[in-house]
């Protein structure tokens, strides 16, 4: 029940859905809005929460990819994001789960060392972005060590199973 | 670099494994660069301050003037073609210059009198190693306009450059270079600047103001209050900033240092040397006393400023020293800072 699995529920027809998971209520809303605003050819959701676990209560959509935001000029976003990853089954980190490390251009502000989010993204064999919100537009986007099978961050959609629908095959 | 790892003939891979084996650091770096991997990985551990060596022919007397300032932080590409035989020399040119931008008003200041000596002299003493440069001192004094026997020059600004420990810079540059990647400036912000710019034109040389972050103030916080100390002058106090609107709040935090080191003893294991855990353990001890009493979570708040016995640090790069006995220490670390940047 508290533990996030992938495949535990049905897949939605023609759906995809994100959960952003981090402190920074404010971010998290604007990269939600920068996300919903690009074109997907399925139906985003996106679901924001603070931390894992999520309510129990809710009738929620399968999720289909999670990210985990850390703000790196606030200790307390990676503690956060830590204390979380223990909610999620193991197997949706085989590509179905990604960290977004924000705020390594301000780097007078960073409380976080970037390897240090880099290795704990290492730990859990998932991608790592390094990106920074101006104003509400995401305009700097650069990767951080991650293998080569996983998909830009601009793409929404993330299924490693085929969707039972006509929708066009990813990038 | 995928060519390296799937090289199909063997004689080529083991041939390109020597030439890494052997690779000075700055070949090193440029090969990490290449692969997008960040050279300096924070290292886990740190020495903590100790006495040097070399400190202890320094006269306690001569560097008295460096502590209780405040000074401002720059680093400092390495100088070209600076010797330290020519350090009259560059005093004239540099009074001359000076002189000059006060005639063009560029740095006018009502009442100041142009009368002004500069002066270089070497710190004797001021470095990690014997490779080390030695460090040096620029001082603008105003001569006083009375014909008196005793003329007492008032120093209007300071500013020195060091390098303590600075093996990593010191290895990638030539012979024609010299390395003092640590400026520090005490004085009036447009004195500063007129230095820094005949610096610049004389020596094509940079200089950077040296901010700190948050990461590196705890590390500073976690070393000083390491520091064994006969008598505490002062009580470790911290200094957050609450990012809100419309305008930031900040909490102070101040602890007896009897106690911050008693706390720091108990996280501490290696004797000698100071670890990443160790320090996040320490600032976790710190926040979760202060979140029980004000249910504050002070690690999602940005640290600006550390007091300590030793020394206190402020994220704009500004710092002052204290003790006599960690100055090479505290030197030692910001000159890792001050290389961190310039690279």
């Amino acid at each position: 029940m508290s533990v996030l699995r992938p495949l535990d529920k049905q897949p939605g027809l023609n759906t995809a859905t994100i959960l952003l998971v981090g402190t920074e209520d404010a971010l998290l809303q604007q990269l939600a809005d920068a996300m919903l605003k690009e074109d997907c050819a399925s139906e985003l959701k996106i679901h924001l929460a603070r931390s894992l676990p999520l309510p129990s209560d809710v009738n929620r959509p399968r999720i289909d990819l999670i990210m985990f935001v850390v703000n790196l000029h606030s200790k307390y976003s990676l503690q956060n994001v830590e204390e979380s990853l223990r909610h999620v089954d193991a197997t949706f980190f085989l590509g179905k789960v990604g960290f977004l490390a924000m705020g390594a251009g301000q780097e007078s502000h960073c409380s976080i060392h970037r390897n240090t989010v880099t290795k704990l993204a290492n730990t859990y064999r998932s991608p790592v972005f390094f990106c920074d919100l101006e104003e509400s537009q995401v305009t700097r986007f650069f990767r951080g060590q991650a293998p080569a099978h996983t998909t830009d961050a601009n793409r929404t959609r993330l299924s490693p199973w085929p969707v039972p629908d006509t929708c066009p095959p990813g990038p | 670099m995928d060519s390296y790892e799937s090289a199909p003939q063997h004689i080529a891979s083991s041939r390109l494994k020597d030439y890494f084996i052997g690779a000075t650091p700055l070949q090193k770096r440029l090969e990490s660069v290449r692969k997008q991997t960040s050279f300096v990985p924070t290292p886990p551990r740190r020495k903590i301050p100790q006495c040097s060596q070399l400190q202890e022919d320094n006269d306690p007397q001569k560097v008295a003037f460096l502590l209780h300032k405040q000074w401002t932080l720059y680093s400092l590409t390495p100088l070209y073609k600076f010797s330290y035989t020519n350090l009259k020399e560059y005093a004239s040119l540099l009074s001359a210059f000076i002189a000059a931008e006060k005639q063009k008003g560029l740095a006018v200041e009502v009442g100041e009198d142009f009368n002004i000596k500069v002066t270089f002299s070497t710190l004797l003493g001021m470095k990690g190693t014997q490779r080390d440069p030695e460090a040096f001192l620029v001082q603008i004094l105003s001569k006083s306009q009375l014909p008196s026997e005793n003329r007492e020059h008032k120093v209007l600004w300071t500013g020195w450059f060091c390098c303590i420990f600075g093996d990593s810079l010191l290895e990638t540059v030539s012979e024609d270079f010299t390395c003092v990647p640590l400026f520090l400036a005490n004085g009036a912000e447009t004195n500063t600047a007129i230095v820094g710019t005949w610096f610049q034109k004389t020596f094509d040389c940079y200089f950077s103001p040296l901010a700190i972050n948050a990461f590196n103030l705890s590390w500073m916080a976690a070393m000083w209050t390491a520091c064994k100390m006969d008598q505490y002058m002062a009580a470790t106090e911290f200094l957050w900033s609450v990012p809100c609107s419309p305008q930031s709040l900040d909490i102070s935090y101040a602890i007896h240092p009897e106690d911050a080191k008693a706390l720091w003893d108990s996280v501490h294991k290696t004797p000698g040397e100071v670890t990443q855990e160790e320090v996040d353990l320490f600032m976790d001890c710190l926040y979760s006393h202060f979140h029980r009493h004000f249910k504050i979570h002070l690690s999602a708040t940005r640290l600006v400023r550390v007091s300590t016995s030793v020394a206190s640090a402020h994220t704009d790069g500004k710092i002052k020293i204290l003790c006599h006995k960690y100055l090479i220490g505290v030197l030692a670390y910001l000159t890792e800072l001050a290389i961190f940047q310039i690279d």
